[in-house]
């Protein structure tokens, strides 16, 4: 744990220099973010990055490839709502060793953005925990595609790969051209990151965010769901 | 015997991973495209902006591609040294311990990805337009220097995977402690050292010889002074900077290994 705190640290303070290196070039200031609210944004998504678990450990799609998920299909749950449950369980956990250490960090040491209207807290909580909805929920779809293709080891690394971009881990979608940040708002991956982020920092509508965000959850449950009852009917046990 | 050993491994593994096209495939694809997010990171960023640290962005694109290019060939061969917690922990570097080669170049060999060729590429092509649109005055000696850079880059990437990845005797999970170093070091060296602070560019430019990646090199080639006082020449010293690290890499290794204890039964 330790050993994951100190390379979310490092990770955090590479990208925060160079976002700083950045607004001193842009005087101060670019798209709303000031060296403070950047601070901000940057110890905040390196807390959510283990929180909302961006990057999953693709274990139900090993099950899948070794056939043991049988066992999982055949206990009296909903497999998708049993793991969304462990899911939410794990973030309790990963508030305390995840979020909450990085975010103290970057609190003691930088200049920070606390929210002006202390009812921004219990929304950012709200807004941090849709984003684990959702990010179980992608995380579900790219596993499950295992039924399908077997070996989902491509697509799995593909999200890895562009997760950080398109979620606005790596730079805030505020940075990005107007037409990729339309486009980037469209689809259902700043919802992860950057709208709990947003919702800390006072960027944009409260109450339209968290809309876009429980939206998206809502979708991608239904697609996980789907889904899953359209792969379940593909599977054949051999012997027992 | 020894030195046929390897070139069959190699090819063994390469024929192996040959086998599933389709998968090869895409995980090409999603190394190619790992490497155009860090790109387009940098397009953002100077979408806003138009100078880093001093640099405009075809020279940040340039040291982004050398180190691109070096960090991706040291993954190619030094990238296994992330399964060392596997091997002490199940008792596996029992195994290589008792074979008459090389405990390091066993693990080097035991599983090289070409996929990771993917990166490469991409990084090749940013270096190939980056050499074409920042101002160099070309002399033969800029040339070796522009050829020899990715490889004292590979070489100095693959000796901090060594070190880093040495923790791991004594601490077993100490993988991501290494990560910081390893894979940290490929994006601090992407950029200008000038924008980092103080402790952060003594520990990762100079303590782990990130500076002589990209960034000395790169100043050399664009004829451009240190905006951090050292000279001219220091931009000419990777290869050297490499066979050092290369060296210390060595004996941080045999160290390590001497305290190595297997896991008992």
């Amino acid at each position: 744990m330790l050993a994951g705190m100190t390379t979310n640290v490092v990770f955090g303070l590479l990208r925060l220099a160079i976002l700083s290196a950045a607004l001193t070039a842009a005087n101060g200031e670019i798209a709303d973010y000031d060296i403070a609210a950047t601070n901000t944004y940057v110890w905040i998504g390196q807390g959510l990055l283990g929180f909302v678990l961006l990057w999953g450990n693709n274990e139900l799609a090993e099950r899948v490839r070794s056939g043991d998920v049988v066992v999982d299909l055949y206990r009296p749950w909903h497999l998708q709502g049993a793991l969304l449950a462990q899911d939410i369980g794990r973030g309790g956990y990963a508030f305390l060793t995840r979020l909450a250490p990085p975010a103290v960090f970057g609190m003691l040491l930088f200049p920070f953005q606390f929210p002006e209207n202390p009812v921004r807290w219990p929304l950012f909580l709200l807004s941090a925990t849709i984003a684990l909805v959702i990010s179980f929920g992608v995380r579900f779809l790219v596993e499950i595609s295992a039924f399908w293709l077997l070996d989902n080891r491509g697509l799995y690394g593909f999200w890895n790969v562009s997760s950080g971009l398109l979620c606005g881990l790596t730079v805030p979608i505020s940075f990005f051209p107007e037409w990729a940040r339309d486009a980037l708002w469209m689809s259902p991956f700043p919802a992860l990151l950057q709208a709990p982020i947003d919702v800390f920092l006072g960027h944009g509508n409260v109450g339209k965010l968290l809309l876009y965000q429980v939206f998206w959850a809502a979708v991608i449950l239904a697609i996980g769901h789907f889904a899953l009852q359209r792969a379940v009917r593909k599977v054949v046990v051999q012997g027992g | 015997m020894a030195e046929f050993i390897y070139p069959k491994l190699i090819g063994a593994k390469l024929r192996s991973q040959l086998a599933y096209r389709t998968s090869f495939a895409v995980d090409f694809v999603s190394q190619v495209l790992a490497q155009c997010y860090e790109l387009i990171v940098i397009l953002v960023l100077f979408s806003q902006i138009n100078a880093l640290g001093g640099f405009t962005r075809d020279e940040v694109l340039l040291m982004y591609a050398f180190a691109g290019a070096a960090f991706g060939v040291a993954d190619l061969f030094a990238g296994q040294l992330d399964n060392l917690p596997t091997y002490i922990r199940t008792g596996s570097f029992d195994v290589l311990l008792m074979r008459p080669l090389g405990t390091l170049p066993q693990i080097m060999c035991s599983d090289i990805r070409l996929r990771r060729i993917g990166r490469i590429t991409g990084a090749i092509a940013v270096m190939i337009y980056a050499l074409t649109h920042v101002a160099i005055d070309w002399t033969p000696a800029k040339v070796v220097l522009t050829v020899l850079t990715p490889v004292a880059g590979a070489v100095i990437y693959s000796a901090v995977w060594v070190v880093a990845c040495s923790i791991c005797f004594w601490i077993v999970e100490g993988r991501e402690f290494a990560n910081a170093v390893t894979y940290g070091s490929n994006a601090f060296t992407s950029y200008p050292i000038n924008v980092y602070s103080r402790p952060l560019r003594w520990a990762m430019a100079y303590v782990v010889p990130g500076a002589f990646v990209a960034y000395y090199p790169s100043l050399a080639l664009l004829g451009k002074a240190d905006p951090l006082g050292l000279p001219g020449w220091v931009g000419w010293t990777s290869p050297l900077v490499a066979a050092l690290a290369a060296t210390a890499a060595g004996l941080v290794w045999r160290f390590a290994v001497r305290h190595y204890r297997g896991t008992g039964s």
